[in-house]
């Protein structure tokens, strides 16, 4: 009898100790997360400051190692990907489908990340344990530090695609090339609200599958002639920049785009 | 493991907002570089060719008036008509249906096609606007009316697809007053002249026997106003353009300048010199009843209404130098707006009612600019030797204003010549008269 309430209240004090640790343990991890959100600004700064054509040659070289590296960790998943820009360019649906494969993909690969940052600290802070492990196989080590460091670069990619879309270089050659296109139409008024936001859902390649103006009632709308006219140089500008200087990479965040065209710098001369 | 499923529910939850956060790119600049437009020659059976040849000499009407759209499109400086020799799709195919990828090809992004037709002694014009990279009809109208006014067609097809592809009214279907000037310059006859925006249609309105100054059209109808000396007095005159009719509004004394509409056409609003100080008058063209606008030592000239009739912009020397003024229609609230270096003169308001032009002479140097009412804003379009009385366009998009050579040693290589440029100040076109001529006054719209 004694026995029994000793094994039970033995077991109930499991219990209760590990709900107590749990608990806490889920309550951290939000506390976590707010870092993340605010270190950005220091990546814009060093995305603007440092030249392009290097930093590009990087990054597709910490692509490809990743490619690799993700390919030994994860890899029935990467031969899917690699099926998917054969893919690509077949009608709407299919496009779809595979972007929301891959969007599936991506998110457990996020959480391998998430994971990662907090692996790193510690890493940074048993760096010793693994420096002597590097002693005994230098081979090993080596594959250790590429790892950490693509997963730094993969970190900074996701990032930017998290909070700020397309890096500000990017976004310069896309609006460039939008720039050139578009043909102003000069009889608009300058003082009126007329800005005319056009939704686009993209190829891989750059090119439009569909483009929507998302205040389209206003165009039918009598008196707003002038909407109408600024819609629809809009659109040709579109149809006449395809296919879009859209990035070689992160097709993810970038297959739909919102365009916010807005003459009016220009029409005020 | 429920602890593991909530998690993974959260992150699927969490995660996902992030990354579908959509991308938003603000395009805020664009070329302003004219569009391609493809201006199909007009279809024409043979039987309609044959007629219209009969009454107009024209050997092919539908493409007479292609041309003369193509002119305007491309005058208006927003346009870029392409070559005919490179279209790949004959008129009459066109017309139906087109092949938007060989319009594509040539790099047009708006196509016009159409038809003639002899229809009872008429000519019957359809026409067709396509969009060619949506590929789909923008627009489609067709016009009846007696073949000799197929020059007015051509204009009214342009003033059409202008408004489609720029979103304001066009300016084609309208006509130009000016004084035309011939013989040397201390002899110097000048006569009324009028012609159609492009220079078409030319035809004197008088002899040359008196001199004529400022023809000003009225904005809402076919009617002019003008100066002219009569023994040595100016006199200003009404003169109906339809109909030909001329009155006599009244002697002023002095000297009297640039009588002007005010935008209902109901009254003129002129300056003259009253026991030698030159004051704004208007006069109510039903009762004659004159009334003084402004009372000022100083020399007020150059009233100009703004469209909404509700204020005046003046010229006047009260602070010193010649500048631009504006007030109320009742002559109260006076307030400079001009306050750059240099003498403003010959304000006139906009037809849009957000600008003023102006002629500037600065350093020797005329200038033709236009400011924002409130005096802002100020950009000088064109600079010359001597220029000025700038006219708007109906649409208010386009100035035209007289330009003047210089005399050279022997007193030659005088000429006085029309001239327009657009807002842009980019686009300037010498409009073709066969005599000299200044003064140029622009109509408002004939179809409207």
């Amino acid at each position: 009898m004694n026995r029994s309430l000793i094994i039970s209240s033995v077991l109930h004090v499991i219990l209760i100790m590990i709900t107590a640790m749990s608990l806490p343990f889920l309550a951290k991890k939000p506390v976590d997360l707010p870092p993340i959100v605010s270190i950005e600004l220091i990546q814009i700064t060093d995305k603007t400051n440092i030249p392009f054509a290097p930093k590009a040659k990087k990054i597709i070289e910490k692509i490809k190692e990743k490619e690799k590296k993700l390919v030994s960790e994860q890899a029935p998943p990467k031969k899917v990907k690699k099926i998917k820009p054969d893919s690509i360019p077949m009608p709407e649906d299919k496009v779809e489908k595979i972007e929301k494969i891959e969007e599936d993909k991506q998110n457990p690969e996020k959480i391998d990340n998430e994971v990662k940052q907090v692996s790193e600290f510690e890493k940074d802070e048993l760096f010793d344990p693994n420096n002597i492990a590097a002693l005994i196989d230098k081979s090993k080590e080596e594959s250790a530090e590429t790892t950490n460091k693509t997963d730094k670069i993969t970190q900074d990619q996701e990032r930017n695609i998290e909070n700020f879309g397309l890096s500000l270089s990017e976004e310069d050659a896309l609006k460039a090339q939008i720039f050139g296109c578009w043909s102003i139409p000069l009889g608009l008024p300058y003082n009126e609200n007329l800005l005319v936001r056009i939704k686009l859902k993209l190829n891989p390649d750059g090119t439009v599958s569909q483009s929507e103006i998302l205040d389209h009632a206003r165009m039918n709308k009598p008196g707003q002639g002038f909407y109408k006219v600024l819609a629809e140089s809009a659109l040709r500008a579109v149809k006449l920049c395809q296919p879009l200087r859209v990035p070689t990479t992160g097709y993810e965040r970038w297959k739909e785009l919102q365009l916010n065209f807005d003459a009016r710098e220009m029409l005020e001369g | 493991m429920k602890r593991s499923l909530f998690i993974l529910l959260l992150l699927f939850i969490l995660i996902p907002f992030k990354t579908f956060a959509l991308i938003e790119v603000d395009i805020t600049r664009g070329n302003l570089n004219p569009l391609p437009i493809a201006v199909s020659p007009l279809s024409i059976d043979e039987n309609s060719r044959k007629n219209f040849e009969k009454i107009l000499q024209k050997k092919n009407i539908g493409s007479e008036i292609s041309i003369v759209v193509e002119k305007n499109l491309k005058t208006s400086g927003l346009f870029n008509p392409l070559n005919k020799d490179a279209f790949l799709q004959a008129p009459d195919i066109a017309n139906l249906k087109p092949r938007f990828e060989d319009w594509n090809l040539i790099k047009a992004q708006a196509l016009i096609t159409g038809k003639v037709n002899f229809v009872e002694e008429k000519l019957r014009v359809e026409f067709r606007l396509w969009d060619v990279l949506a590929g789909k009809e923008m627009m489609a109208l067709a016009f009846t009316t007696v073949p000799n006014n197929w020059r007015r067609v051509g204009h009214i097809i342009t003033d059409k697809v202008y408004e489609r592809l720029t979103g304001e009214k066009g300016y084609f279907d309208t006509r130009i007053i000016y004084v035309a000037e011939e013989g040397p310059k201390t002899r110097r006859i000048k006569k009324l002249a009028i012609m159609d925006q492009d220079g078409a249609n030319n035809k004197f309105l008088t002899l040359g026997n008196e001199l004529v100054l400022t023809p000003r059209f009225n904005p809402t109808s076919q009617m002019v106003t003008y100066l002219s000396y009569f023994r040595n007095l100016p006199r200003v005159y009404l003169l109906d353009i339809e109909t030909g009719m001329q009155e006599v509004v009244g002697d002023f004394p002095g000297m009297t300048f640039a009588p002007r509409f005010s935008p209902d056409g109901k009254k003129i609003i002129m300056s003259f010199a009253k026991d030698g100080n030159s004051d704004i008058y208007t006069m109510d063209l039903e009762n004659r009843i004159v009334e003084k606008i402004t009372d000022h030592p100083s020399i007020d000239t150059s009233p100009s209404f703004s469209p909404d009739g509700k204020y005046i912009c003046f010229n006047s020397d009260r602070s010193g130098y010649q500048q631009i003024y504006i007030m109320n229609s009742d002559g109260g609230n006076v307030k400079r707006i001009s306050f750059g270096k240099g003498l403003y003169g010959t304000p006139v308001w906009s037809p849009r009612g957000d600008l003023i032009a102006f002629t500037k002479l600065h350093k020797g140097k005329f200038y033709i600019g236009v400011m924002r009412t409130d005096g802002s804003g100020e950009r000088l379009l064109t600079e010359n030797f001597y220029q000025e009385a700038p006219s708007w366009s109906p649409n208010g998009r386009v100035l035209i204003f007289y330009r003047e050579t210089e005399t050279d040693d022997k007193g030659e290589g005088f000429s006085a010549k029309l001239w327009s440029i657009d807002l842009t100040g980019y686009n300037e076109r010498l409009v073709d008269t066969p005599t000299d001529a200044s003064d140029p006054s622009w109509s408002s719209l004939l179809s409207n």
